[in-house]
Order: C-alpha cells, then structure tokens, then sequence
C-alpha cells in the first residue's frame, strides 16, 4: 500500500512536470494556433541554462532562477525572429519551420556544451528523504517538484483567470481578429505568451535536470507526451491540460511499477519482464487513441474551456 | 516568328521545356546513371547513399499521396518502414528468406495496420489526426523495442537479402539500386494514376471540402481508409527494401523524428504534385550529406534551411518552378 502511495506521488510528480510543458504548449496552439515542435527544446535549454548558471553561482536557487528568465528571453526572441512569419499558415509549414528548430536547437547545443550531457546537482539539504506517512520516506526534492509546480499552476490558474492579461490571453484564444481590431497590440501579446510558454518549458526542464541528465535530445520524448496530454485534454484548454497532464503521468508511473507483476501473474517470469516495459510506454497512447474515438476533440473540447 | 511559336506549343514540346519538367526529367536521369557513375569513380558509397534516397523517396511519394492529395496529415509514417522492415527481418530470422513470401508480407501486415489505424483514426480532424496517427507509430515503436527475441531495442541484423530464387539477384547492389529505382518509378506512375482516377478525383475534392463531398453522396470515410491504406502498404514495401538496402532493422527507423523527416521531404519537394516528394527526398537526404561532410554540426545550417522554406517557399521546391511559369 505504502508503494502504491509512493508511486502515485512519482505520478503526480511526472504529471506536473508534463502540466507545464502543456501548457505553454496548449496556450501557444490555442492562442497563435501554431503547432510548435520546438517546444521540447527550450525545455531542453532551460537545463542546460540551469545546469550553466548553478555551476558558476554555485547556487541551485540562483541557476534556476536566471535560467528562467534566459529561456524566456530566449523564446520571445525565437518568436519574433523565427516563429512570427509561420503565424496564419498551413499547419504542415509550422511543422516544418519547427522541425527546422528543433535541428537547430540540437546542433547548438552540442557546439555550444558538447556531445556529452550535463549533471545539476541539487543543494544537499534537497536531497533527504522526509517521512510524509508513518513507514513512508518520500525525496524532499520530488515532493518541492510537486508543491512548486502546483503553485505555479495556481499562479497560471490566476494569471488566465484574474488579470487583464490574462483575459487579453482568453479572448485572444477565442477570437484573435477581433482583440486586434479593439486596439491590442497583438504582436506583443503573441510573444508575450510565447516568452510565457517557454518559461513554463525551460522550468518543467530544470525541474527535471536533477533527477535525470542534461541531455541533447532530451526533449523530443517528453514533447510528445506533452501532446497527447494536451490532445487528450482539448486542444486549447488549460483546465483539460491539467487533468490529462496528472492522468497521463499517473497511468504511465503506475504502469511502469505495477505491469511486470500483473504480468507475471499471467506470464512466465521472463515474457513478464521484457513485455511490460513495451505494454506500459505504450498504455498512454492506448489512452489517448482510446479518448479520440471516443470524444474526437478531446476530454475538454475548446468550446467549453 | 509566331507560327514558330505556335507549333511549339501545340507540338507538347513546350510542355516539356518548362523549368519544372526540365529539372524532373534531369533529375531522373541523374538517379538512373548514379551507377554508372559510382563505378566509373569508384565511390561505392555513391550507390549506398543513393539507394537509400530513392527508397526513402518512395516513402515520401506514399505519404504525399494520403498528405497530399488527401489532406490527411499522418505523423506516424515511418511506422509502415519499420513494420514492412521487421516483416523482412523477422520472416528471415525463423528461417523464410524468399522474398516471394518476404515482400508479399510485408506489404499486406503494413495494409493492414494501416487499416487498422485509418479506421479509427480517421473519425477525428486537423491536430487531432495528426497526433493519433503519431500516437499509433509510438505504439509500434515500443512493440519493437519490446520485441527481445527479434533485438528489441539494439536492432536486428540480417544477414541475408531476400532471394528470389536465381530470378533476380539483390546482393549485386547495382541490380538492387536498378530494382528500388524501377519502384519508385512504379509508385510516382501508380500513384499519379491513381489521383487522377475518379477515386483520386474523390480524395481530392474530399480535401478541399468534405462536406460537400457528402452532401453528393459520396461515401468520404471510405474513400480515405482506402486511400491510407494504400499509402500504408507502400510505404510497408519500402520498409521491406530498405530492411534488403541495410540489412539492419530496429525501432530507431520508427521513432517520431523519422515521421517528421518524411513530412519535411514531401512538404519541401510540394504538396500534391507527382514528382515533389522525390525531389524533396533528393534534396533533403543530399543535403543532410553533403553538409554532414563539410562540418560536424549540419543540424546548425538543415534546421534554418527548413525554416526559410517553410517561411518563403510556399508550395515547396516543385510549387516554386511552378510560380516561375505563367
């Protein structure tokens, strides 16, 4: 039981990391109605810019920090410089201009780091494990992952819901010809959000760096499960890229612990073993295949966002 | 002066000067004499990379067909080169090394996964298709990776080209080239034929508006599954050649960003034109090379090119000679 729970929070945790991909992902899409293949790699950047920054700070707080704001600077330059020219095209021109980038980006980073990855390591006091339930230790810095990124999807939450901006954001989504005509400059909000989205990519990315390594490539996995959770939440939708981000990281962390000895159950002892690996990476894009035949546009379509 | 003219035109030979002909057909020749010109300059190599183009040039000619003309964009088409790949792979593997069986398979398991896939995904639209389609080649992806008495994630090795029986011998990589470029030629045909059919006419007019295709009475969720299936069991077939060109198969060859690579080739030769996907297939892969000899990081000058295209080149390479005649 104790596992089970321990799991469950792993699940939470990757949700939440997925939560804050999506939704730069789904705001970008919902907004400028621009598929950004891209995207992975400022959570890429934002890592290594982590990763930089604390080695010559000295400081894990300190590196996260200036590392959010360079990949956000750095996403409203790529906005303006390369991304503005592809709004209002066909969707397969998006998907080549930012396949073009995601080359790009790769290739910088390896002249720019080199070939072999990078190491963030965490302040020592993040790397205890705290008793959360009597027999339970959980790592502190999985469960700061978690309230952090909680907080920032409160602070999105408000940001969207409660601020001028954030209304010019929502009726931007709803209909971007006519916030134009009422006077807004609609550039700048476009790389506003863009600069927004890629802050929110650059931090899910430094979350991340501790717990896995900086790595060239590490954000085209993580790219696509941040789609199928904002396909399986409606495109266009923050509400629906919360619930699909917590179900898609739950359901994949579960799977991974639980499947071998479900299977085993059933299998012999080595099928279970080189099967559920297979069955478990592919359970999430059961979920979503399942989810689009079931509901074509997703579990909270755009009209009722 | 201007009866000279007019013969000209009338005699189908301008048709045949137009710049976009011109370079299809340079084009053509080119690919048909690359082995002579690998071994008159002894670069063997020369053939290896070439092989490679034309059979991913017939990847991207299936995927145009369905992306294309039909409009249905599938992120996921690599998958059918890794199925058709380890349909080869696995057949030789238990022992069935005739290609007679081999190619037969492959083509006909890749139809049927894309039926499978079309079927369903085929009920949504727009973003939504393009990540279904992207959701199944992941599932096969895995399948592969999970596939551990055939390599799993390390690849498979085949030792063996298919043989068909003394007709035809695809271990002289001459006949080989000669054999995948006499496909491609094939599936340009069969494909143009096949859109300019009342079946293609369908698709077609599907793409530019599917309620009115309807509203005719045309059965369009049909039309289209067929079309995705044909465009599934072609590109299967390419998969089981390129399995012969490398005699390797491993889950690599499915991953998303081989998906995105064919996208770039048909959307860089042009959308819905006969010869586009092979001259973006061309294009593409001999850039990827050529800059892959002339520095380390070819990513650093390939992703920018791709971005200006996207931005400037509208209609891609094909779509640009085709603006430049009146």
């Amino acid at each position: 039981m104790l596992y089970f729970i321990e799991q469950c929070l792993n699940g939470v945790q990757l949700g939440m990391l997925l939560f804050l991909l999506a939704a730069g992902l789904t705001l970008i899409f919902g907004i400028m109605d621009l598929v950004n293949l891209a995207h992975g790699s400022l959570y890429m950047l934002g890592a290594y810019f982590a990763a930089t920054f604390a080695a010559v700070t000295d400081s894990f707080v300190l590196g996260a920090v200036l590392a959010l704001v360079v990949t956000a600077a750095a996403g409203m330059v790529l906005e303006v410089v390369a991304i503005r020219p592809l709004y209002g095209r066909p969707h397969l021109d998006h998907v080549l201009g930012t396949f073009g980038l995601l080359l790009f980006f790769n290739e910088l980073v390896r002249l720019i780091w080199g070939p072999a990855g990078m190491t963030l390591s965490l302040p020592s006091e993040m790397l205890n494990a705290v008793q959360i339930l009597p027999g339970l230790y959980y790592p502190l810095y999985r469960l700061v992952i978690i309230l952090v990124t909680l907080a920032v999807a409160a602070l999105l939450y408000l940001v969207v819901m409660r601020t001028r901006l954030g209304m010019l954001i929502r009726a931007g989504a709803s209909n971007r010809e006519m916030v134009g005509a009422l006077g807004i400059n609609i550039k700048l909000l476009y790389t506003l959000v863009f600069g927004l989205g890629a802050a929110l990519a650059g931090f899910a990315g430094l979350m991340q760096a501790p717990i896995l390594t900086v790595q060239i490539g590490m954000g085209e996995n993580i790219l696509i499960l941040a789609f199928v959770v904002i396909v399986i939440g409606g495109i266009g939708s923050i509400r629906g890229a919360f619930v699909a981000a917590l179900i898609v990281g739950l359901i994949d962390t579960l799977g991974r612990a639980f499947l071998p000895d479900a299977l085993r159950a059933v299998l012999s002892t080595n099928a279970a073993l080189t099967l559920a690996p297979a069955l478990s990476s592919m359970s999430i894009y059961v979920l979503m295949a399942a989810i689009l035949v079931i509901r074509p546009e997703g579990l909270f379509p755009a009209a009722s966002r | 002066m201007k009866a000279a003219r007019e013969f000209f035109r009338k005699s189908g030979f301008a048709s045949w000067l137009d710049p976009r002909t011109a370079l299809t057909a340079a084009m053509l020749a080119a690919l048909a004499l690359v082995p002579v010109y690998a071994a008159a300059a002894g670069e063997p190599f020369a053939l290896t990379l070439f092989t490679r183009i034309v059979i991913m040039a017939i990847a991207a000619v299936s995927l145009d067909l369905i992306m294309g003309f039909g409009g249905m964009v599938s992120f996921g088409h690599a998958a059918y080169l890794g199925i058709g790949g380890y349909v080869v792979g696995i057949l030789w593997k238990v022992g069935i090394a005739s290609g007679l069986v081999q190619w037969p398979a492959a083509i006909a398991i890749s139809a049927l996964f894309a039926l499978v896939v079309g079927t369903l995904s085929l009920r949504t639209r727009g973003v939504y298709f393009i990540m279904i389609t992207l959701a199944f080649a992941q599932m096969v992806y895995y399948v592969a990776q999970g596939l551990d008495r055939y390599g799993g994630d390390d690849g498979l090795t085949i030792n063996q080209r298919s043989s068909f029986s003394g007709l035809i011998d695809l271990n002289n990589n001459t006949v080989f080239y000669y054999l995948c470029f006499a496909a491609l030629i094939g599936s340009v045909y069969l494909v143009s034929r096949l859109v300019n059919s009342r079946f293609g006419l369908v698709i077609q007019g599907a793409r530019s508006n599917e309620r009115r295709m309807r509203a005719i009475g045309f059965p369009v969720f049909r039309y289209r599954v067929v079309a995705f299936v044909i465009a599934g069991a072609l590109c299967g077939f390419a998969g089981a050649l390129n399995a012969n060109h490398t005699n390797f198969i491993s889950p690599a060859i499915m991953f998303w960003t081989r998906s995105g690579d064919l996208m770039v080739m048909v959307i860089l030769g042009g959308l819905a034109t006969p010869f586009g996907p092979v001259i973006g297939a061309v294009v593409y892969l001999l850039l990827e090379e050529a800059l892959s000899r002339v520095t380390e990081y070819s990513g650093l000058f390939l992703g920018p090119a791709l971005l200006l295209v996207a931005i400037y080149l509208r209609g891609g390479i094909a779509g640009f000679f085709r603006k430049n005649t009146p």
